[in-house]
């Protein structure tokens, strides 16, 4: 079952003059398929100013489509009547943590969402905790948020939003602000509500890493989807990945010059296990 | 003429029980020319360290020279140094504030006293040194894109003419492409205007890459001080300091291990292969 599914998705800027005219249109977004489906780790890739985030913010009503349909959970977004079902469907979690938090307490913060969605009280603590166990962070429940690193902080920005019982969550570049530590706590978080607790994932990123593990990669560039399959598809082909303004994981880029050079590696290979093993083989 | 810090150490709070030792007796000699790194985990002291680089922070104790004299003292222009030794923070791009592009850069070089015709000569200059494209020139800063945004503000450092131009992770929140173009467009600083560069960053690649000389912080103090290969020989240190080592030298150590004849020293992919390639053709 898809749980998000855009349909040659169109969405254009307008800018007007001071008289409501039109002077210009750009469109974001060139008639976009993307499809995922419940309990998928879905990967979307783009350079900036590619339409990755335009895409995200197709996914819980913030932006409508300038044609074609969004789909969320067989909502469409368009609906009026469902904004808040399908913004409760699809949580977001955006770049910069320091503008997600806004309670006192860890707790506090986390508890914000399902009390806005009128949960009961004993309910909303129950789901303050187990949120806080999926990415954790329970042991810095009573803490302040000030007084915690940005890898932290981006998680309970993560609990907040699975406090609030989505079916899928949206990361827009969630770790682009963290340093090294910081990243791989938060894309551990992330791998974990997969892994464990089935949730479907729509993580977008510049990182090529983060998305190895992932079932299915989309490429964006000038808002269209211009690559689309699974990482080992994906990061074979570091020429067109390179022409996009990406890059491919550091191990794959080491296989690939080895294959230039005339070793007989196979294609796609992601992590540095992989890589050791398969040069192994070729002594 | 050399930055010099001796004995430096910076308390912030002192005298309360939230007395932070933010730099713990740093004596280092920056000359002129050289392209520096400098890394370390959050809070090992390395934003405190280049602050104090162009007096923005005065040393609790210790002293900071240039030109022969110290920093601190009462008829000392701080103002003069700040000509001299150019800082651009993270995400620089949030200072842009004029209306248009060149304005914008015009102003650090206004503001330290150059006649107007002056100033726009070196923000001319200073425009074409980062690659900032020409027709864009008078473009609000908003139609920019991110990696526009940040080759602009560091112009407007840059049209002050330091000789030396420290730069607070510059490729933060940037697609791989930008990272590498800002990087190279530094880099281009460094070889072509004999720029000093001191670069502060999170990637340990970008900075086996480009730099020079790698100055590592931890705690305060300075942990290592070295060319990067040296430097990064002391992979389970750098470990424990929250750092790590980069990819491809990772790569290289897990098959020395494996039994190949791999230089443990390598630091890029390209380095990498090249070694790997000799091991297998070569045994």
């Amino acid at each position: 079952m898809d749980i998000v599914k855009a349909d040659n998705l169109v969405f254009e800027y307008i800018r007007r003059d001071d008289e409501g005219n039109p002077v210009d249109v750009t469109t974001a977004l060139d008639h976009v398929n993307i499809d995922v489906k419940q309990g998928e780790f879905v990967g979307i890739l783009g350079h900036n100013g590619s339409g990755k985030s335009t895409f995200a913010k197709h996914l819980n009503a913030i932006l409508y489509p300038t044609e074609g349909t969004v789909i969320v959970d067989g909502m469409n977004t368009t609906d009026e009547s469902r904004v808040w079902d399908v913004r409760s469907t699809a949580g977001m979690v955006f770049q910069n943590p320091d503008n997600q938090i806004i309670g006192q307490v860890v707790e506090e913060d986390v508890g914000f969402g399902p009390e806005n969605l009128g949960v009961p009280t004993a309910e909303i603590w129950s789901r303050v905790e187990e949120s806080l166990r999926a990415v954790g962070m329970l042991e810095f429940r009573y803490k302040s948020p000030g007084k915690l690193s940005g890898g932290q902080k981006q998680r309970v920005s993560i609990a907040g939003v699975l406090a609030m019982h989505p079916k899928c969550i949206i990361l827009d570049e969630p770790t682009a602000m963290l340093d090294p530590s910081g990243r791989k706590e938060v894309v551990r978080a992330i791998r974990g509500l997969n892994d464990v607790e089935k949730m479907t994932v729509i993580l977008i990123t510049h990182y090529m890493d983060e998305v190895v593990h992932a079932d299915r990669i989309f490429v964006m560039d000038k808002g269209r989807v211009v690559m689309h399959g699974t990482p080992r598809e994906i990061f074979s082909q570091v020429e067109q990945l390179e022409s996009l303004r990406l890059d491919v994981p550091g191990p794959t880029r080491i296989a690939w010059e080895l294959k230039k050079k005339g070793i007989p590696l196979p294609d796609g290979i992601l992590t540095c296990e992989e890589l050791v093993k398969e040069i192994q083989k070729c002594r | 003429m050399p930055l010099i810090l001796d004995h430096v150490c910076q308390v912030y709070n002192a005298d309360t029980e939230m007395s932070v030792r933010a730099l713990d007796d740093v004596s280092l000699i920056i000359p002129e020319g050289q392209f520096i790194g400098v890394i370390g985990h959050t809070g090992s002291g390395k934003s405190t360290l280049i602050q104090h680089l162009n007096g923005l922070i005065l040393p609790t104790s210790g002293s900071v020279y240039y030109n022969g004299q110290d920093i601190t003292d009462k008829d000392f222009d701080r103002k003069e140094l700040r000509k001299h030794v150019g800082l651009v923070f993270q995400y620089p791009e949030h200072q842009l504030f004029e209306t248009d592009v060149f304005t914008d850069v015009c102003f650090g070089p206004k503001n330290i006293g150059m006649s107007k015709k002056e100033a726009e000569l070196a923000a001319f200059d200073a425009l074409r040194k980062v690659g900032f494209p020409d027709d864009l020139y008078y473009a609000s800063v908003f139609e920019l894109s991110g990696g526009q945004k940040r080759r602009a503000a560091v112009a407007g450092v840059l049209a002050m003419k330091p000789d030396f131009l420290i730069l607070d992770e510059p490729t933060a929140g940037l697609d791989p492409v930008g990272r590498y173009e800002i990087l190279d467009m530094v880099s281009e600083l460094h070889r072509t205007a004999g720029i000093t560069i001191i670069l502060v960053s999170h990637s340990m690649e970008d900075v086996a890459m480009y730099v020079e000389r790698v100055i590592v912080m931890d705690k305060g103090r300075v942990a290592y001080d070295d060319v990067p290969r040296e430097v990064f020989s002391h992979s389970e240190e750098l470990e424990k300091m929250g750092l790590s080592i980069p990819e491809p030298s990772k790569i290289a150590r897990q098959l020395i291990k494996a039994g190949l004849n791999v230089d443990p020293g390598v630091l890029t992919s390209g380095e990498a292969a090249d070694s790997i390639y000799k091991a297998l053709m070569y045994r």
